[in-house]
């Protein structure tokens, strides 16, 4: 789970790692009227949308006029900013985040994230932080310091010592520095985040200060972090997709025309790959799981019908935990509810197949029955030609 | 033959008594597993279709002699249920549990190192040898015996993949779900590993997605150690690029984990990549004539 910019930094004031003196404003007055509290010449006005590349996308304004303020607010609130990593639809700007102006002398990164192959967290950082960061790692790697951490022992203060040395600090802040980076640590481990990164960390007047604040959490232990959860925003995400996880269903929105729903993430990738292998594009990413109840399946038909692009209908399921005849009613009791007139191709195989493909036959409903994947395929290739 | 499970295999099933344990329990006895023993703590002493309970797997390893368990413990307990399995000295620990928090996994792997336990998952569909042994969820009758291994990211992609296989009459010696999680258990180059030293098997599929480094360190082993022929497939060259982890993810990868790297990684070593999911099982037919 994602949160913002401004919840972060809540976060990190509660680890003690020090953040600009900043307001949120979900209005141009409010955004004013923080300006003027924080009455530095200039303010900072930062959209707070999940996603990066703020920066280049026009979303973080600095401001020299306080009289300037609420024009550049309403400027930005109330409507979508697009930046290289939101995609071209943009994410819609709710609040901003207003900070004071600081005189940036140095800017370094720090991020924590879990390596996969080792089974640990490994904190990086590098002296050249900021918006290029991402190309110092690929032209330069060397210029990104990696610390592995024991998990048994979490982050030593040596290791914190030795990330602070490597970034050439003022001998005056390491103390400082590798305070922070253990705090960070502790925030990492404490709150299950799947990624905490400060970038950049700002030398400022003798001080050092987290200028920006990303954490991403661990879905899977939301379940322990209730003051975690209730950060998340679902206008930062697809309404399909929101309501779809309120039924337990995996949904991505894509762009084709062909609705697909399967049963497992990796079938559901491959189902992807197939239906453009053979000249057509998915509208979507539909995993309605193992343990798919006949009410999901219902929703994640009326869910996938909702896309107005969609216009073939594919279902592939193997039946494994989920049986075929759980698919077959909810696919008849929403066809039913749903008016479906659009051609569907469905294959079936696995539990209980032969009382699925039964159920499918007598609920009235008109489809193309497939064998195979290869086959399914092909026969959605040839609905869509014909559209 | 064939890997970590056969006709020795004495499974104990911990969370016997919850809906899935019971239900995948008689599927699993149905299949011809022997499940020796069941623990779900405050329930010792019951029965479940005349398989004894108990308190802790201590105590039923003790009494029944299980070499291998199964887990289907809700996601809050399961990584202490796993570490209850080592302890016990089991040699072989499926967890199913899906949803289990990463930082969990990192504390079991952690616990793992220095111990026997070769841990299958979690988030898996399971291992089945068939004709032998099934500790999983899979559908037992789709599988046929035979010298083809299968390891796998995947549940359903890999039943597809099977279902292809024994249609055209190729058997399997082993199939293993490693698990969809970012920390599992037993890795890609683990089970290429026992597999390469398996008697019983003459070539073997990877089914990866995209994500991680497990294919790519896949590719590296078959390259430097391995005889027998491999078949990949990787889901997801597809996928919307997107949903990116922040910079750090990016930097730890170094660029890899996308679909396209991965298919380089493994056909530069010399590993056949299928590109169809449909073409996957006469892909194999088409190598083990080669091979013949």
């Amino acid at each position: 789970m994602k949160v913002h910019e401004y919840q972060a930094k809540e976060l990190f004031k509660q680890y003690g790692i020090p953040i600009p003196r900043a307001r949120v404003a979900k209005t141009p007055q409010e955004a004013a009227k923080a300006a003027q509290d924080i009455g530095t010449s200039p303010v900072v006005l930062k959209a707070q949308i999940h996603a990066g590349g703020r920066g280049k996308g026009g979303g973080i304004k600095v401001i020299h006029d306080p009289r300037d303020v609420e024009a550049a607010a309403s400027k930005l609130l109330g409507n979508k900013l697009v930046t290289p990593q939101t995609g071209p639809e943009g994410k819609p700007v709710g609040a901003l985040l207003i900070e004071e102006g600081l005189d940036v002398q140095g800017e370094i990164y720090v991020g924590i994230v879990i390596d996969r192959s080792r089974a640990c967290p490994v904190v990086l950082a590098s002296a050249e932080g900021g918006m290029e960061i991402e190309k110092v790692a690929a032209e330069n790697p060397e210029k990104v310091f990696t610390e592995v951490v024991d998990p048994g022992v979490g982050l030593r203060p040596f290791q914190a010592n030795r990330i602070v040395f490597s970034l050439n600090i003022d001998p005056s802040l390491a103390r400082k520095a590798s305070g922070i980076i253990l705090n960070l640590y502790r925030l990492f481990t404490e709150k299950d985040c799947s990624l905490a990164e400060i970038n950049p960390l700002v030398v400022t007047e003798g001080k050092l200060i987290a200028l920006d604040a990303k954490l991403n959490f661990d879905d899977n232990a939301l379940y322990r972090h209730p003051d975690i959860s209730s950060l998340r925003d679902t206008s930062q995400e697809d309404p399909l997709e929101v309501e779809a996880s309120q039924h337990r269903l995996n949904y991505i929105k894509l762009k084709g025309n062909v609705g697909c729903m399967v049963n497992g993430a990796g079938l559901a990738m491959a189902t992807m790959d197939l239906i453009k292998l053979v000249g057509a594009q998915p509208a979507n990413f539909l995993d309605v799981g193992g343990g798919a109840t006949v009410d999901m399946i219902k929703h994640g038909l009326r869910i996938l019908l909702s896309d107005p692009e969609v216009k073939v209908i594919f279902i592939n399921i193997f039946g494994g935990i989920l049986r075929c005849d759980t698919l077959a009613r909810g696919v008849a009791e929403a066809a039913k509810e749903l008016e479906i007139n659009l051609p569907m191709v469905i294959r079936l195989e696995g539990t209980n197949v032969e009382l699925g493909r039964q159920i499918l036959a007598d609920s009235g409903l008109r489809f193309t029955v497939a064998e195979g994947m290869g086959d399914a395929a092909q026969k959605v290739a040839d609905l869509v030609n014909q559209l | 033959m064939s890997i970590l499970v056969d006709e020795n295999t004495s499974v104990l099933v911990q969370g016997i008594t919850g809906n899935e344990g019971t239900f995948h329990t008689r599927q699993m006895v149905e299949y011809g597993t022997k499940v020796v023993a069941g623990v779900t703590p405050g329930k010792g002493g019951q029965s479940l279709d005349g398989i004894p309970i108990f308190n802790t797997v201590k105590e039923a390893v003790q009494e029944t002699r299980a070499n291998a368990s199964a887990i289907f413990v809700p996601p809050p307990f399961a990584a202490d249920a796993i570490m209850e399995a080592a302890e016990a000295g089991l040699q072989v620990v499926v967890c199913l549990t899906e949803g289990i928090p990463t930082l969990d996994m990192i504390a079991v792997r952690q616990y793992l190192r220095g111990k026997n336990t070769k841990l299958i998952g979690p988030n898996t569909p399971g291992i089945i040898s068939p004709g032998k042994c099934k500790i999983g969820v899979m559908a037992g009758y789709i599988h046929r015996e035979g010298k083809v291994g299968i390891a796998s990211r995947s549940g359903t992609l890999t039943y597809e993949v099977v279902d292809q296989l024994s249609r055209l009459g190729i058997g399997q010696s082993t199939c293993v779900g490693i698990g969809g999680d970012p920390i599992i258990g037993l890795s890609f180059v683990d089970i290429l590993q026992l597999f390469e030293e398996d008697p019983g098997t003459d070539a073997v599929i990877i089914i990866g997605e995209i994500g991680g480094r497990a294919e790519e360190e896949a590719a590296q082993y078959f390259r430097q150690q391995m005889t027998k022929p491999v078949v990949a497939f990787i889901a997801g060259i597809t996928a919307p690029p997107g949903r990116r982890m922040g910079h750090a993810g990016a930097i730890i990868s170094g660029g890899v984990g996308s679909a396209q790297e991965k298919i380089k990684a493994l056909e530069e070593a010399g590993i056949v990549v299928v590109k169809s999911p449909a073409e996957v099982g006469r892909t194999m037919a088409r190598v083990l004539r080669r091979q013949r």
